[in-house]
C-alpha cells in the first residue's frame, strides 16, 4: 500500500494540517528544519538507524546514524556560532557532494543562519555574483575549490571567514581561512538550537532569469511541511526504504529532497559523489539495495544510451519506485524504464521558487508517458490565457501554468529584488514561466518555456549572463545566446558571435571561447557550439532578435521579421 | 602514443584540474573521478578534434571512453588511422 493511498480521496478534504500534525507542529511553535531532520527523528526512537550512506571517488564509504548526524550538525552549528555567525547571516556551502555539505546545511539551519548552497562547478564570476548579492558572511568549502574563493577576496569585504573542511596542513592557510575537521572535532551532544519560527528564513538558492543577474530565492523553515509530505506521498518514502536522490544540493532538488524531504521522513539515504557512469550507478543501486530512486531525465537518457543489455548485468531487484525531476521526462524514457526496470519513472514538475513538487504522477495513478501528472493535493493549478491570465477551460489548449499562492514552501521573495518577485504574479496566480496544456483527464503536458531561459539538464541558464560573459573575451564584439536541441540534455547553450577587428574565426578560437565561459561561469553555461556571424540579427532599434536565432536552431518558423534591420 | 598521452594529460591538468595538489596519471579516472564533468567533456572532445584533425562521432564520445588519458588516446588513435 502506498503512502498516498487514493489520490482522488486525498484531494477531497486536503489541508496542510496533515503535515503539521505529523510533524507535531502547532501555529506559533518553534520550527527548525535542522532539528526536525535530526533530533526529532532520534526522539522517535530511530537514533541508531542509518541516515546516510556516502560513497566517494574510488569507492571510499562513510556511514552515519541519525544520532551521528544529530551530533555532527550540532558540532558544525557550534563551530559557526563560535565564529560569530548569527541568525539570518548567510553561510555559503561550496562543496562537492561530501558529507560536510549535507551536515553543514542542517548545522547552519540549527543556528538560525541562512544556508546558501552553490554548485561547486561554478566558475569564479558565477560564485562572485551570488556571494555579492547575498553579502555572504562565511563560505564553507574544500581545498580543491578554495582557489576560486581566493580570487574574490578583494571584491568581497563582507566575506569574513573561509572554512576549509579538508585542510591537510601541507600548505599554510591564507587570509580569512580557517581549517575545520568534522571528524576530529569534539562532537557536541547537547546544543541549543536557535528558536526559528515558521517564517524565519532558511535557504537561499539562486536561479537564473532571461535578464539581469541570478536571483536569490528565499525560503523559510515552514517549507518543511511541503517537502515532508510530498516526499512521503509522491516519492512514497517508507521506513524500510533505501533512498537515492541523485541531485546535487547546489540546486534545489538536492536540498528539498536530497536532505529535507528524506530526513524529515526518517529515511536512510545514499549519496554517490562521483562522476556519471551508467555502470557505476547500477553498481551503486545493487550494492546498497536502493529501493526508491529520484533522478533526472538527462541521467535517464544517458542510461538509455548506455543500453538495455548493461542493466541485465546487475541485480536491481531492490528497486520498487522511481521518480524524475528537472525537465520534462519524454515518453520514450518512461516506456524504456518500464521495459528494463519493470516500472516507470514518475515525472514530477516544480522549480526553485516553488520549493516542492507541484504537478506530479502518484503511486497507484495511471501513468500517461510524457505527462507531468496532476496537481499535488492542496495545490490549485490552472492553464492561463497569456493576455488575460484567466483560466482556460478548453482541454488541450496551451497557456501559461499558474498556481494559487499559499503552499508552505512557496518562495517568500527574491533576495533584495521585491519588484522582480511581484512580477511573478498576475491576476492572483503565481507564474512559474512555463507553458502547458491539460487533457480531458486533467493531466498536464509540458509545452515549453515562456521566456528565453535555457533549461539544460534540468538547470536554468540565463542567456543574458552568458552573453555578458562572452563580451569580456577579447575577441568577441557582440553575442547572442540561445538554446539548441540536445538528445540527452534536452537543450544546450549555443552562442552566435561577431568578432572584433583583427580576429579571424577558427576552431581554436571557438574552443578558447568555450573554455573561457566554462571557467568564468560554469560547465553548464559553456556554449557547446559557437557560430561566427558577420552581424547579428537586430531590430531597427538595435535589439538582438534572439527569437530568430532560436527558431533557426529548433527548425521552427522564424515568425514576423518586419522589424528586422536588414541594412 | 607517448607524446600524445603527455599532451592530453597536460591539457587536462591545465584546463580541468582544480586541486593543484592532486597528481594525475594516465590512468586517473577523469569522468568517474569528478575531474571532468559531462558538459566539460564537450570541450575536451573539441580539443582532441582540433589538435589531431579528426572527428569523433558523438556516440563514441562516452564517459567510459573518456575516463582516463589512456582510454582517450586509444580512442583518438582509432580515428587517426
Amino acid at each position: 500500500m502506498s503512502n498516498i493511498g487514493s489520490y482522488e480521496e486525498r484531494i477531497k478534504d486536503f489541508s496542510w494540517e496533515i503535515a503539521e500534525k505529523e510533524l507535531d507542529y502547532k501555529k506559533g511553535d518553534v520550527i527548525n528544519i535542522g532539528w526536525h531532520c535530526t533530533d526529532r527523528i532520534c526522539q522517535m526512537g530511530k537514533a541508531n538507524k542509518t541516515a546516510l550512506i556516502w560513497e566517494g571517488h574510488g569507492g571510499e564509504e562513510k556511514r552515519y546514524t541519525f544520532d551521528e548526524i544529530r551530533k555532527a550538525t550540532n558540532t558544525i552549528g557550534h563551530f559557526l556560532r563560535g565564529l560569530g555567525v548569527k541568525n539570518e547571516d548567510r553561510v555559503c556551502l561550496f562543496m562537492d557532494k561530501i558529507p560536510e555539505l549535507y551536515l553543514g546545511f542542517l548545522g547552519i539551519l540549527k543556528i538560525g543562519a541562512i544556508a546558501q548552497p552553490l554548485f561547486s562547478a561554478f566558475g569564479d564570476e558565477s560564485l562572485f555574483v551570488r556571494l555579492d548579492s547575498a553579502k555572504t558572511k562565511v563560505i564553507i568549502t574544500q581545498r580543491k575549490h578554495v582557489g576560486k574563493v581566493r580570487k574574490l577576496l578583494e571584491r568581497m569585504p563582507s566575506l569574513e571567514h573561509i572554512i576549509i573542511v579538508d585542510h591537510d596542513g601541507l600548505k599554510p592557510l591564507k587570509e580569512r581561512e580557517i581549517a575545520f575537521d568534522l571528524e576530529k572535532a569534539e562532537q557536541i551532544d547537547k546544543f541549543e538550537i536557535y528558536p526559528t519560527t515558521a517564517e524565519s528564513p532558511s535557504v537561499l538558492h539562486f536561479t537564473s532569469g532571461t535578464t539581469g543577474l541570478p536571483k536569490g530565492v528565499k525560503h523559510v523553515h515552514y517549507s518543511i511541511m511541503s517537502q515532508y509530505l510530498t516526499a512521503k506521498w509522491v516519492l512514497d518514502i517508507q521506513d524500510s526504504d533505501i533512498y537515492w536522490c541523485t541531485a546535487d544540493p547546489g540546486w534545489v532538488t538536492g536540498t528539498s529532497y536530497g536532505i529535507i524531504g528524506a530526513w524529515s521522513n526518517g529515511a536512510t539515504q545514499c549519496v554517490l559523489d562521483a562522476g556519471f557512469s551508467a555502470e557505476a550507478w547500477y553498481k551503486f543501486i545493487e550494492k546498497n539495495k536502493i529501493s526508491m530512486w529520484y533522478s533526472a531525465p538527462t541521467a535517464i537518457r544517458s542510461l538509455m544510451k548506455a543500453g538495455s543489455e548493461l542493466v541485465k548485468q546487475f541485480d536491481l531487484s531492490s528497486l520498487r519506485h522511481l521518480a524524475s525531476v528537472g525537465e520534462p521526462l519524454n515518453a520514450e524514457a518512461v516506456i524504456w524504464s518500464e521495459k528494463v526496470f519493470g516500472m516507470p519513472f514518475y515525472d514530477t514538475y516544480w522549480q526553485t521558487e516553488t520549493g516542492s513538487m507541484m504537478l506530479t504522477n502518484y503511486p497507484g495513478m495511471k501513468i500517461k508517458p510524457g505527462s507531468m501528472g496532476k496537481p499535488f493535493p492542496g495545490i490549485t493549478a490552472a492553464i492561463l490565457d497569456e493576455k488575460t491570465f484567466e483560466p482556460i477551460t478548453e482541454p488541450n489548449k496551451p497557456g501559461l501554468i499558474g498556481f494559487r499562492p499559499g503552499w508552505p514552501s512557496m518562495m517568500r521573495t527574491y533576495w533584495n529584488a521585491e519588484e522582480t518577485y511581484k512580477k511573478k504574479f498576475a491576476n492572483g496566480w503565481y507564474l512559474p514561466g512555463d507553458k502547458s496544456t491539460i487533457d480531458m483527464d486533467g493531466y498536464y503536458w509540458f509545452v515549453g518555456r515562456d521566456d528565453d531561459v535555457i533549461n539544460t539538464a534540468g538547470h536554468l541558464v540565463s542567456p543574458f549572463e552568458v552573453e555578458s560573459a562572452l563580451l569580456e573575451h577579447p575577441a568577441v564584439a557582440e553575442s547572442a545566446v540561445v538554446s539548441k536541441p540536445d538528445e540527452v540534455n534536452m537543450e544546450v547553450v549555443k552562442a552566435f558571435v561577431t568578432l572584433k577587428p583583427g580576429f579571424e574565426p577558427s576552431d581554436d578560437l571557438e574552443l578558447e571561447i568555450m573554455n573561457f565561459i566554462r571557467k568564468k561561469l560554469s560547465p553548464l553555461a559553456m556554449p557547446q557550439e559557437i557560430e561566427y556571424l558577420d552581424k547579428l540579427p537586430k531590430t531597427r532599434s538595435g535589439k538582438i532578435m534572439r527569437r530568430m536565432l532560436r527558431a533557426q536552431e529548433w527548425g521552427q518558423d522564424i515568425g514576423d521579421t518586419s522589424t528586422l534591420d536588414d541594412d | 602514443m607517448a607524446e600524445m598521452k603527455d599532451i592530453v594529460l597536460q591539457y587536462v591538468i591545465n584546463e580541468y584540474l582544480e586541486d593543484e595538489d592532486e597528481v594525475l596519471s594516465y590512468d586517473s579516472p577523469l569522468i568517474s573521478g569528478g575531474i571532468v564533468d559531462s558538459f566539460s567533456m564537450v570541450s575536451l572532445k573539441r580539443f582532441l578534434e582540433n589538435k589531431y584533425k579528426i572527428s569523433i562521432p558523438d556516440d563514441k564520445a562516452t564517459p567510459e571512453a573518456f575516463d582516463t588519458v589512456n582510454k582517450i588516446c586509444t580512442l583518438v588513435n582509432e580515428y587517426l588511422k
